[in-house]
């Protein structure tokens, strides 16, 4: 079979755009763990909750007043995250905190349905789905915007990291916490800071995808997309989770294309995770993750 | 008072190996199995036996395997559901499709489950902790797929489920809910009974050292390929035997649509309210997350009933999610815990020094 080499960069271009949405959301997971050490997951419901405020705040002001409006409750939200569950469960396992998580989940789902309704809302940002071609290849207008901001933020977050003395002092918490403590920096501003951080990448994630699909309960699986790419990148690796979306984002539109076909269908919902179970027989802890070395 | 032993009196190494060292434990036990055997099924109605009671059990079952990879050997699983599914469409295949006697069917499907579980509990000897728990997301993930998508074993219908034909025990058809309430709770028990006691051998000792510090127990000579593989073979096992069960006795079919994440997480929540690394908070759990929905619904009605019933639904999650959270935080040990309190105060009752 001779193979038609547009389509398959036309498939790549289409993988690797998404990919990076896919940076996007595992980049919430990651940031979390980072600087707190728990597996955040509801990050999922997170940006369902955030995508349906920001649907319904659009109904009532323009979209810069209620892009503030969700900040502003992603912040409240972080804030009670920290006080009500972190707090108390401070110096627990951190398998604790990831079932505490879990709960938090469930609580968010329930709550953001409870507010807005199971119907499944559009959300329009103006920007439409019409592709267009460059050199041949066909490349979807709204994939490319999606990327364009998730490369925006990923970057301003590294750089938000690595430069400016907030972010200095969250890695220092993420590096040892008692350590963080002695020299002065407060561990429960970090966390809310942090977890308003998460916050504020679900809503970037929740309109990127909520206008792709639709702001639905199923922006909650998009999370469970991003488990593998943080597999494949280590847990607690920025540059991790964007090589490790690419990875996903690309593979899983190449194996649905070509592997597809003969298997069926469907392998796009699995394959991700079939790739990260691989990476793990090669790399435990993903291709930037720091190997945790235990002792007795 | 006649709760109380003052001292260690222990003669025997069988006094000192019994399931209840206290009597009033053992006759508390005895009464409720003689409750559950010959009391249930002429006191509660059809509908309290065949939506409420028989879940009930079987979620317990199933809870139990979680709890023995998960509360015993501290592996985290979040595809409980899937290898339930694989023992739903294991046994009904077998009893369906080869005629294979009931017993032996449930039995093959556990089996089955047990060898798909270990396959999947394979990366655990490499990886711990969130790695671990992202990829026993994946068994859910691909199993999934494996059964909608294999015509052999969806059967080529629409929404993968197969229908359990009657059942026959021994030539003994399984027809009204009380038979069916019987079947289950003779497995259960059986079953619970076995796992009472491999929680107390060896191989549920080796289990708690791994989950209190896998390297520490390798060195002092515990395999870990060995217990930690079998904690996901038997802990699959009894999830196979559940999912059989459910599709025999309640779905009355193997839909894989039953056997979502969702239920893996609701298994997890069980463990955690009830108790994680216990057999009676397998099945306090679970009655907890089972009455739970019913429990909010009557409290509703009773406000007034104004509610619609997707927000009751919602408010069943929120509820759901906000214990799991306040168990984690005020109850680690869940109502399990709540339990073995009393008994301490009661054991020491009323000279409590």
């Amino acid at each position: 079979m001779a193979i038609d080499w547009l389509f398959v960069s036309e498939v790549t271009i289409s993988g690797l755009l998404v990919g990076l949405m896919y940076s996007l959301v595992a980049l919430g997971f990651v940031l979390i763990y980072k600087a707190s050490g728990v597996f955040n997951f509801a990050q999922g419901p997170m940006t369902l909750f955030a995508a349906f405020a920001l649907v319904s705040l659009l109904a009532l002001v323009p979209l810069g007043l209620s892009l503030i409006g969700v900040l502003v409750i992603m912040v409240v939200l972080a804030y009670t995250i920290e006080r009500v569950i972190l707090r108390p469960l401070v110096a627990r396992p951190p398998l604790v905190l990831f079932m505490a998580t879990i709960g938090l989940g469930f609580f968010l789902e329930g709550l953001a349905q409870a507010i807005w309704g199971t119907q499944p809302r559009g959300l329009d940002i103006g920007i439409t789905d019409t592709p267009f071609t460059l050199a041949g290849v066909l490349i979807s207008r709204m994939d490319l915007f999606g990327a364009g901001i998730s490369g925006v933020l990923l970057f301003g977050l590294v750089w938000f990291f690595q430069r400016t003395r907030t972010g200095r002092a969250l890695r220092a918490v993420s590096d040892d916490h008692e350590a963080a403590l002695s020299v002065g920096i407060p561990l429960r501003r970090a966390w809310t800071i942090t977890w308003a951080i998460a916050g504020i990448v679900a809503l970037a994630a929740g309109i990127l995808w909520g206008a792709r699909l639709g702001v639905s309960f199923s922006l909650t699986l998009i999370a469970l997309k991003a488990l593998p790419v943080l597999i494949i990148g280590g847990f607690d690796s920025v540059p991790g989770a964007i090589i490790g979306g690419l990875i996903v984002g690309t593979s899983e539109n190449l194996a649905e294309v070509f592997l597809g076909p003969s298997v069926g269908g469907g392998i796009k919902d699995f394959f991700p995770y079939l790739l990260a179970l691989v990476f793990l027989w090669a790399r435990p802890y993903g291709l930037f993750g720091r190997e945790i070395i235990e002792r007795v | 008072m006649f709760y109380r032993e003052c001292g260690n009196y222990k003669a025997t190494y069988k006094e000192d190996m019994a399931i209840f060292p206290i009597p009033l434990d053992k006759w508390g036990f005895f009464i409720i199995l003689i409750f559950a055997f010959l009391v249930v099924p002429f006191m509660a109605n059809d509908y309290w036996i065949s939506s409420i009671i028989i879940p009930f059990l079987i979620f317990s079952l199933s809870a139990l395997g979680l709890n023995f990879l998960t509360g015993y050997a501290g592996q985290l699983s979040l595809g409980h559901a899937a290898f339930m599914a694989v023992g739903a469409y294991g046994s009904v295949i077998l009893y369906g499709r080869y005629e294979v006697p009931f017993l032996l069917s449930l039995m093959g499907g556990g089996l089955v489950a047990a060898a798909v579980g270990t396959l999947f509990g394979i990366p655990s000897l490499k990886i711990k902790g969130f790695y671990l728990a992202v990829s026993t997301l994946a068994a859910q993930f691909i199993i999934h797929w494996a059964i909608t998508h294999s015509k052999w074993v969806s059967g080529g219908g629409v929404y993968a489920t197969v229908d359990t034909p009657p059942l026959y025990i021994f030539g003994w058809l399984v027809d009204t809910v009380v038979k069916k309430y019987y079947v289950s709770l003779f497995i259960v028990v059986a079953m619970v009974l076995f796992g009472k006691n491999l929680v107390r051998s060896r191989t549920g000792r080796a289990w708690m050292s791994i989950r209190d510090m896998d390297v520490a127990s390798e060195i002092i000579g515990v395999s870990q390929f060995r217990y930690k593989l079998l904690a996901f073979a038997v802990s699959s096992f009894y999830a196979g035997i559940a999912g059989g069960l459910l599709a025999f006795v309640y779905y009355m079919a193997a839909n894989i649509e039953e056997f979502h994440l969702h239920l893996s997480f609701k298994l997890l929540g069980m463990i955690i309210v009830g108790g994680m690394g216990s057999v009676l908070g397998s099945f306090l759990g679970a009655a907890f997350i089972v009455l739970l929905p019913l429990f909010i619904s009557r409290m509703v009605s009773s406000w007034g009933g104004l509610f619609p019933a997707d927000l009751l639904a919602n408010l069943e999650l929120m509820i759901f999610g906000g214990l799991i959270i306040f168990f984690l935080i005020v109850e680690p040990f869940g109502l399990a815990r709540l339990w073995i309190t009393v008994k301490d105060k009661l054991r020491l009752w009323p000279f409590p020094y």
